[in-house]
Order: structure tokens, then sequence, then C-alpha cells
């Protein structure tokens, strides 16, 4: 999933003091999962807000929604007109649905009240780590599952640097070397040869921004639809 | 095109004797002219970091053309944190051009360690691959594959630690160590030692690369400092003896000179030279070296 933070309630509340009504817009998908901006969350910095306001002497109306993406047009467009109503939307999804909700309600302004942070799993109840650096070029089955690209500090594909220090990484003693990770993995898989390959350098063209996709076989479908056989 | 005078130093089989010298945050190059005018002719060549501990300093390669001029083997540091494959070898070139004629391939420290920790890593090319990059501008072809006017010249060298204290860390250790040799490394420089012993049997694990190898040493300068080590520095172990030699030492400038030069003693029959990291005794070095019967 895509993980986010909220900003810490000082900054929110400075970015939105000009507007004099609010839409406080949750996101039900990735950002609900980590607990940062789904339903519950929209809710609790309402009040918060609500609260804030009230002890400020300040007459400010805040209303809340929350749709299942705000990265996706189909679920915005419902809560348009609503939104309309407010100065502006403090969008609690992840940087992602903030750009979608401001382009479809443009010149409205829309503001963010999360901080994004990457594409991780669910370690335990409350902590997320980072598995994924979206590279565009899946190198995992060279590494016996574990990506050296996230999960080493420095992105090393040919081995560790010389900074691991009881297995743990130069960047912390808390996070584990990536490449004991690897060698042990592999080494129970019996394929260590794979650690003698030369890697090449990364194509990073890959992540050349913003990046695109397009499902060609999915167009051609949806043109047919439209205009008859 | 010909061998630099490190490469033959090397080559012609005598005990190989190498420092560091660190430039300094800022354009002074004073104290860098006087450690050249003190280790001059002591010495086979003098390696210059590349923002060592990810502190921002002047650079490596201004700093060997200058050693060049002063009449030092320099031995051009080059760390892969913090330029990305166009910038490193357009620097290589560079280097090349101002006389530069070794070069030390490196990962280089994280950002996070040093004095501009909201830096952004680059690490766009590993250690290794940086090496098969000077492989490759020596054949007069960039990684792209286009066909350079003028190749370079380069020995190139790169560092292992043999230090590291779990299986996976020193078998991984002495993977990386091959795949750097099969990219081009034909010397390595290593994470400073302290036990002959345990060095000696990292050797014979390495021995049939056939490739020559400096050993690390850092001169202690108080009990506190190896303590430091041992808890801070990946694969650096100092024993318990040198600690309380140190600890109980009047003079601890004379107590840590005698042990790096015994240490140099025992590693002249184990290794092909000795790489001296001396982080601000760089002018003692030469006293270490008489110490250790290496000069007169």
């Amino acid at each position: 999933m895509i993980t986010a933070e909220r900003k810490s309630f000082d900054q929110i509340k400075e970015s939105i003091k000009e507007f004099e009504s609010l839409l406080v817009l949750g996101c039900g998908t990735c950002v609900s999962v980590c607990m940062a901006g789904g339903e519950k969350e929209v809710g609790l910095l309402a009040s918060e807000l609500r609260i804030k306001n009230r002890l400020d002497g300040r007459d400010v109306r805040i209303g809340e929604a929350t749709i299942q993406r705000q990265c996706d047009q189909e679920f915005i467009g419902p809560i348009l007109e609503t939104a309309r109503k407010y100065d502006a939307v403090l969008s609690m999804a992840c940087g992602a649905g903030v750009q979608l909700v401001a382009e479809m309600l443009a010149p409205m302004r829309v503001i963010p009240a999360l901080n994004t942070r990457f594409i991780g799993i669910t370690q335990e109840e409350g902590v997320w780590v980072e598995r994924c650096r979206a590279c565009g070029n899946c190198v995992l089955a060279d590494y016996g599952g574990i990506c050296p690209i996230t999960m080493c500090a420095k992105s090393l594909v040919n081995g560790p640097c010389g900074g691991s220090k009881g297995g743990k990484c130069e960047a912390s003693n808390e996070k584990d070397c990536a490449w004991v990770l690897i060698y042990n993995r592999l080494k129970k898989q019996n394929r260590l040869e794979n650690i003698f390959k030369m890697f090449m350098p990364k194509d990073y063209s890959t992540q050349a921004h913003p990046a695109q996709m397009v499902n060609e076989a999915y167009l051609k479908v949806g043109v047919e639809e439209k205009h008859g056989k | 095109m010909g061998s630099s005078k490190f490469q033959e130093a090397l080559q012609s089989g005598k005990f190989v004797v190498t420092a560091e010298a660190g430039p300094l945050k800022g354009t002074s190059t004073t104290e860098l002219e006087e450690i050249a005018s003190v280790l001059r002719g002591k010495v086979d060549a003098l390696n210059v970091t590349d923002q060592q501990s990810s502190v921002m300093r002047l650079g490596s390669m201004a700093t060997c053309h200058l050693l060049k001029d002063w009449g030092m083997e320099p031995i051009f540091q080059m760390t892969c944190r913090d330029r990305n494959r166009i910038a490193l070898q357009s620097d290589l070139l560079s280097a090349h051009v101002l006389g530069i004629e070794n070069c030390l391939a490196l990962t280089g420290d994280l950002p996070s360690l040093g004095d501009h920790r909201q830096a952004k890593p680059v690490y766009d090319l590993d250690s290794v691959q940086l090496l098969w990059a000077i492989k490759r501008l020596n054949e007069g072809y960039d990684i792209a594959g286009n066909e350079l006017k003028g190749k370079t010249n380069f020995f190139a060298g790169a560092v292992v630690n043999p230090g590291a204290d779990t299986e996976a860390a020193y078998e991984l250790q002495i993977i990386k160590m091959q795949k750097k040799i099969e990219a081009g490394a034909r010397f390595f420089q290593t994470q400073a030692v302290y036990d002959p012993v345990t060095f000696a049997k990292f050797m014979k694990r390495v021995e049939h690369f056939k490739v020559p190898v400096l050993a690390g040493v850092i001169p202690l300068k108080s009990a506190g400092m190896a303590r430091f080590m041992n808890k801070n520095v990946a694969g650096v172990f100092v024993p318990e003896q040198f600690i309380t030699k140190m600890a109980e030492a009047e003079n601890k400038v004379k107590a840590g000179i005698e042990i790096a030069a015994n240490l140099i003693k025992d590693l002249k029959n184990i290794c092909q030279g000795v790489h001296l990291m001396a982080i601000g005794w760089e002018k003692k070095v030469p006293e270490i070296l008489k110490t250790a019967g290496l000069i007169s």
C-alpha cells in the first residue's frame, strides 16, 4: 500500500487559516489502512479543528466526507457538488489523491493534510515499513525475494558496502543489512551463485517522471464499446 | 601508455606503503602542502579522500593534481555517493587530463553520517560498476558504448573489509572482492587491521585472486579512540591488549607509534603493503615507518 502520515496539527492549521469553510475529505483505501486519512482520521481531525477554532473564537464551518479512492475520477465525481459549497478541501489522501481532487475541483483550493511516505507493508500493528521503490524494473527474482534497491540504504546491487556491523546497516543499527538478509535467503535456497553475477548499472530511465503506463488491450476494447463494432 | 609509479612499485615486489590525506573544509591547502613535503619520498603513493565521512570539503581531484605538482604520487579516491554515471565518467576524464593515474573506487558513506544530512544520496553506480566504468574508459569507450576521443589510463583499485563480523558479511566481502577484480580492480586497500593472525587467514582465503592487498593501519591515539572504533566502525576490532597499552602509556604518541610499527612489521610477511590512515597524524607517518624499519 501507499503509506502516509498526518502533518502536524500546527502545520495543518497554518495552511488553512484563511478559509471560513472547509471540507475534510478522507480516502478509504491505502491511507485508511495505515490509519492516516480514513474515515476515522477525518472525524478526529475535523473535531480537533472545531475545538481549536472555538477556543480561538473563530467561526469556521467544517464538513466531513470520505470517499473510497481519491485517485479515481469515478469516486470523486459524486462529491464535487458538496465540495464546492466550501472555501477549500483539506484532503487526507496521498499526493496522487490530492492532485486529482484539485484537478477536478479546479480552481478551488485543495490542501494536503498528509505527507506521503512510501510503498510498504504493515509490519505489526501501527508499524509500516518500505518494501518497494517502484523502480519499474523488478529484480526480486535475482535476490531471493529481497529488494536491494529498497532494503539497502545505498541501493547496491552487487553486494554490501563495508559498513555492515553485526548484520545491521551503517545507516541505523536497528535496520538489518539487506545484503546479509539476501545472502542468508539465497544460501537457504541453494542459489548463492546468484550473488557472484555482475549486475550492470540499473536502467533508471524507467523512473523518468511523470511516469505513465497504458494498457493497449484495454484501450482497444474501450474504443470498440464506445463506437460500436 | 605507461604504468603509474604506484603500479610500478607494486609490480616491483617491494613492500609498498601508501598513506592517506584528507582535504580540509575550505580552500586552504597549506596543511596538505606540509603533509606532502613530509611524506615525499617516504611513501609510494598518497590517497586523497573524497568528501570523507560525507563531510563537504575541498575535492579529491584538485587535491590530487596539486599533489602531482608537489612531487607526490596521488591515488584519486572516488565514491558513488555524490555523482551519477555522467558526472563520474566526466570526472574520470578530467582527472586523466590533470595527470592523475591511480583511482580507488568506493561506495561512499551515507550522507546521513556527515554534515549535510539532508542531501540526496546518489549511488547511481555501485563500486563494482564504477570499476567497470573505469575499465571501459581505459578501453576507449564510455559505459553507454560511445567511443572516446582519447582514452584514460587508470590503475584502478578498490577496498575490502577483512574484519566483517558475521559469516554472511565476511563471505559477502570476499564475493564482492572477486566481483571487483572481475570488474577491473588491480589492487586493494583494506579497512584497519589490528589482528595479524585473523588477517593472515583472510589473506589465505584471497591468495588465489593474485591481486596485491595493502593492509589498512590506523595508528591509535588513545584508548578512547580504540574503544570508539570497536563500538562504531564496521570491521574494526582493536584487541584489549592494545587498549590497555594505550590507557597505561605515559607517552601516548610513542605508544601509538610503537603499536602501529609493530603491526606493520607483522603485516610485512602477510601481504604486499600497508595503507596508513593516520587521521590527523599524517606528519608522524615517517616516524612510524622508521620504527617499523621500512625507512632509515
